[in-house]
């Protein structure tokens, strides 16, 4: 079982979330020109990264808010959670800030799960501090 | 609960609604274990589902209405009886006593509709969608841990916090009310699937504990 930070609800269990898929697939600028080749591979082709990989995560059972996480396909090291819209940030080897999130695959049932409701806030979390404003609403950049 | 037999409500419908785990009533009252844990359905509570950015003006008149928005994950707002529990940064569940609707000469969805007014957001009546388990005893958070990887201790799951969260891997939002009591709001159909698996959970209680 994967803990996931939630960037609104703090550490909660994998089984909360839904999967999103690749993040930062931005829409065709002109769609209309696109071949069906091209338009398939829009839809349809998406990287198959070993390593750190940029994805989407959506807190279903808890705050129903979308987020982006950068987690390692090899060791499920989560390394990064950052707002939607926000660019992905290097795949730095385990930051400091993003160490809340991040638990080694053979060490995920041990019992670090405390939901810290007094701590969390809705704000991003300082990883992706860019300026962008951490809407912490309906995301804006959802399908990038 | 009020008294529910002066609530007749629109064309006297009150008398023939059920809740949905009214046909475990008897199962609940046999399962709780006096003094250690006890389960019971308080049903028909009033219920709102506001959308609103809480920063915005809207957000302040419905905040004025509901006696606050909470502001972050586990908090809970309210006021006269009326919870506001968050659910997200612009989601919000109103929980109110059932002679609080407007069907019963209430106002709560009328007054934070109103308070809404043309704004971006929604206050939908949800009464019927979720029931209220609640559940209390010494042993209840026991009971709950049992299903839920939460941190139900004291330190950090404190009276007058409540969490969206999955209790016997069904999703249900939690509230602490008192140190050792429990509401859980599982939507109508997960009621008759979370009563008994609490059921299950409390059955261990009722036998003289082994040292
Ligand atoms: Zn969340």
């Amino acid at each position: 079982m994967l803990l996931i930070s939630c960037p609104n609800c703090g550490s909660r269990d994998e089984t909360e979330f839904h999967y999103g898929g690749q993040a930062h697939v931005a829409y065709p600028e002109n769609p209309n020109e696109l071949n069906d080749r091209e338009w398939a591979e829009f839809l349809f082709y998406r990287d198959n990264t070993k390593g750190a990989f940029a994805e989407r995560w959506l807190h279903s059972t808890g705050c129903r808010q979308w987020f982006n996480m950068l987690r390692d396909t090899v060791t499920y090291d989560i390394q990064a959670v950052y707002p939607m819209g926000t660019p992905r940030p290097a795949a730095a080897p385990a930051a400091p800030e993003s160490g809340t999130a991040s638990l080694a695959a053979d060490s995920t049932t041990t019992g670090t799960a405390a939901p810290s409701i007094s701590g969390t806030s809705t704000s991003a979390p300082s990883i992706s501090a860019t300026g962008t404003t951490a809407s912490t609403t309906a995301p804006e950049g959802a399908t990038k | 609960m009020a008294n529910t037999a002066e609530l007749n409500g629109v064309n006297g419908l009150r008398d023939i609604r059920r809740s949905p785990a009214s046909h475990l009533a008897a199962a609940l009252e046999a399962g709780s274990v006096q003094g250690t844990v006890v389960l019971n359905e308080g049903p028909f509570q009033t219920m709102a589902g506001v959308r609103v950015d809480p920063r915005s003006e809207e957000g302040g008149r419905i905040a004025a209405a509901a006696g606050g928005l909470p502001a972050r994950c586990g908090e809970v707002t309210g006021k006269d009886g009326v919870s506001v529990l968050w659910l997200g940064p612009s989601e919000f569940l109103v929980v109110a006593p059932e002679q609080a609707h407007d069907s019963l000469g209430g106002n709560l969805i009328g007054s934070l509709t109103e308070a809404l007014g043309d704004a971006p957001g929604q206050v939908v009546d949800l009464s019927a969608n979720r029931t209220t388990f609640e559940l209390s005893g010494p042993r209840a958070r026991a009971v709950l841990e049992k299903g839920c990887s939460l941190d139900l201790h004291p330190r950090s799951f404190t009276p007058g916090t409540a969490l969206n969260t999955e209790v016997g891997n069904i999703p249900v939002v939690l509230q602490k009310t008192g140190e050792e009591s429990f509401r859980l709001f599982p939507r109508a159909s997960f009621a008759d699937f979370l009563g008994r698996w609490l059921l299950d959970a409390m059955r261990e209680y009722a036998s003289p504990e082994v040292p």
